[in-house]
């Protein structure tokens, strides 16, 4: 059954836009990651236009960070104070993000930013991922690790602004997490993320915010970074797809269900491992695109 | 709309003999809505002729302009490095002849109508570009467009009904842009131009689709917020079932 999609202008199967939803969905149930970085370069590959995908996608992850964040909220588990500092610099990424995304499509660069952007940081994050999980599963086997430092001092905490994060028990300079909530918020307008697969390991290795409260935290200010780059989107380049959000989200909602539950009988370690297999091969797929000769050496611009 | 068909060409038939109009022509359909089901369209397009002839049938799309990229290989990576705008592309081409158009006229009366898709006018500045190079953007533009169903790949048959009717079919596919498109019919006696029509055919959205893309464009603002509602919406309730499961 076709449906025509208003804003992405073209007519993709329904049943399609349900199963890649609930794939992507179940992944992300799986794994508890957003699923953003592998919906928008899927999107792309079915033929939606890339501006498209990304702000379609960033409606979407507005939905599953809320019924996520909901969660953690009953748990506890949401650093407000940490959250709302994050959200300032990502308040101001995302902006910044969403204009330079419009700047880029103008010259004809958006398509190479976008997948570099991508190479770049699963390439990152997948390798630190597997590495991190293939060591805590030699741990596992051999001896108990000998114990470092409990606090490393470094240049990070002689930075200004000093602020005092009770929940997080942190006392550090609010530069940093406006720094990474920056960051966060230009990825997530150029790639239609959530940004959570940079957020998570940035709050744990860089802010050194105890692992309870970073989903939560990552989470609920995710929330209003992906509205902003919505709202933004749908009013600077109209390319908010809500007919095509909606079905990506049924079949996400549906899909997590099932991931979370086939996730409980899982270990974490071989979860990771997956996960960061996973990552490395999307990334070595969009680095080999890069690099074959393309069958055209002209494409097609935008036409307006 | 397809049920009038038949209708109509038996009126032509009979005003053809009457009136000695040397062509008449018409669309089944003036008007394409795009709508939720939308998966490209096929539209009618039949006729009479009054002495022996052949015909050929142009459809251009509304004409916009159209930026082409070309990629340069920098550092081992694919990368656009020239780009180059045409004022002036139709969005859609698409050709239909009772012959083969090389035994219907010369190249030169083909040219002067742009028939066939090597006689499109696309130009570019000649400040821009040298002739062998607005001929390879040129070649790039058509050759993305046929890939993408926009322009015809190769010129379609009308058939003829006796010696009189004749009739072809014009596919729009689901990516089809929207628009005020012109169908063009030529009567070639001798290879000349004998008589020639226009009809134009409206290609729009419609229904809710129609109604979605214009708020989307109106009213940005409201239709970003609108977005983010039912998105929180959504999550409180995938929020509910959760809790319940």
């Amino acid at each position: 059954m076709q449906i025509y999609l208003p804003i992405a202008e073209i007519s993709m199967n329904v049943f399609l836009l349900l199963g890649l939803g609930g794939a992507v969905g179940f992944l992300s149930g799986l794994f508890g990651v957003g699923g953003g970085f592998l919906m928008t370069p899927l999107l792309i590959f079915f033929g939606v236009p890339p501006a498209v995908a990304v702000g379609t996608e960033a409606n979407q992850i507005v939905a599953s960070s809320v019924s996520g964040v909901l969660a953690h909220w009953r748990r506890g588990n949401v650093d407000f104070k940490m959250g709302g500092v994050l959200l300032l610099g990502g308040l101001l990424g995302s902006t910044f993000g969403v204009w330079l995304f419009a700047v880029l499509r103008q010259v004809g660069q958006i398509d190479l930013v976008i997948k570099l952007s991508y190479v770049t940081f699963l390439g990152m994050i997948g390798s630190l991922m597997f590495i991190e999980s293939l060591r805590a599963l030699r741990r596992r086997r051999g001896t108990a690790p000998s114990r470092g430092k409990l606090h490393k001092h470094t240049w990070i905490h002689g930075l200004p602004f000093k602020m005092r994060f009770r929940r997080s028990k942190l006392y550090i300079s609010a530069l940093l997490p406006v720094g990474v909530g920056f960051v966060v918020g230009v990825l997530a307008a150029i790639m239609g993320v959530g940004g959570g697969f940079i957020m998570v390991p940035a709050m744990i290795y860089l802010l050194g915010m105890p692992t309870a409260v970073v989903v939560g935290t990552s989470l609920y200010q995710i929330i209003f970074v992906t509205a902003n780059v919505t709202f933004l989107q749908a009013y600077a380049n109209q390319t908010v797809d809500v007919v095509l959000a909606v079905l990506l989200l049924t079949g996400a909602v549906i899909g997590a269900q099932m991931g979370v539950r086939s996730g409980a009988k899982l270990r974490g370690e071989q979860l990771r491992i997956i996960l960061a297999v996973m990552v490395l091969m999307v990334c070595g797929k969009l680095l080999y695109d890069l690099t074959i000769t393309p069958s055209d050496l002209y494409s097609l611009g935008l036409s307006e | 709309m397809k049920r009038l068909t038949v209708i109509p060409v038996l009126g032509l038939l009979a005003a053809g003999a009457a009136i000695a109009q040397p062509l008449v022509v018409d669309l089944s359909d003036h008007r394409v809505a795009i709508t939720t089901g939308f998966s490209g369209a096929e539209v009618l397009a039949f006729g009479a002729i009054d002495e022996p002839g052949e015909v050929v049938l142009v459809v251009h799309g509304p004409l916009r302009p159209v930026t082409m990229h070309r990629k340069a290989r920098i550092a081992g990576i694919w990368i656009n490095t020239a780009s180059m705008t045409f004022d002036q592309a139709p969005s859609f081409y698409a050709v239909a002849s009772s012959r083969p158009l090389d035994e219907i006229a010369s190249p030169s009366v083909l040219a002067r109508n742009q028939i066939g898709i090597e006689n499109l006018r696309l130009e570019l500045p000649r400040a821009k570009a040298s002739p062998n190079v607005a001929k390879a953007w040129r070649d790039a533009l058509i050759r993305t467009h046929q890939n993408i169903d926009l322009y015809g790949s190769e010129v379609a048959r009308i058939g003829f009904l006796g010696s009189r009717l004749f009739s072809t079919r014009v596919r729009f596919p689901a990516n089809v842009p929207t628009g005020t498109y012109r169908a063009t019919t030529y009567l070639f006696v001798d290879g000349r131009v004998e008589s020639a029509q226009t009809t134009p055919l409206i290609i729009s959205k419609a229904g809710l689709e129609a109604d979605i893309f214009d708020f989307a464009h109106q009213q940005g603002a409201l239709y970003g917020a609108i977005a983010i509602l039912v998105a929180l919406m959504a999550g409180w309730l995938a929020h509910i079932a959760f809790r319940k499961a």
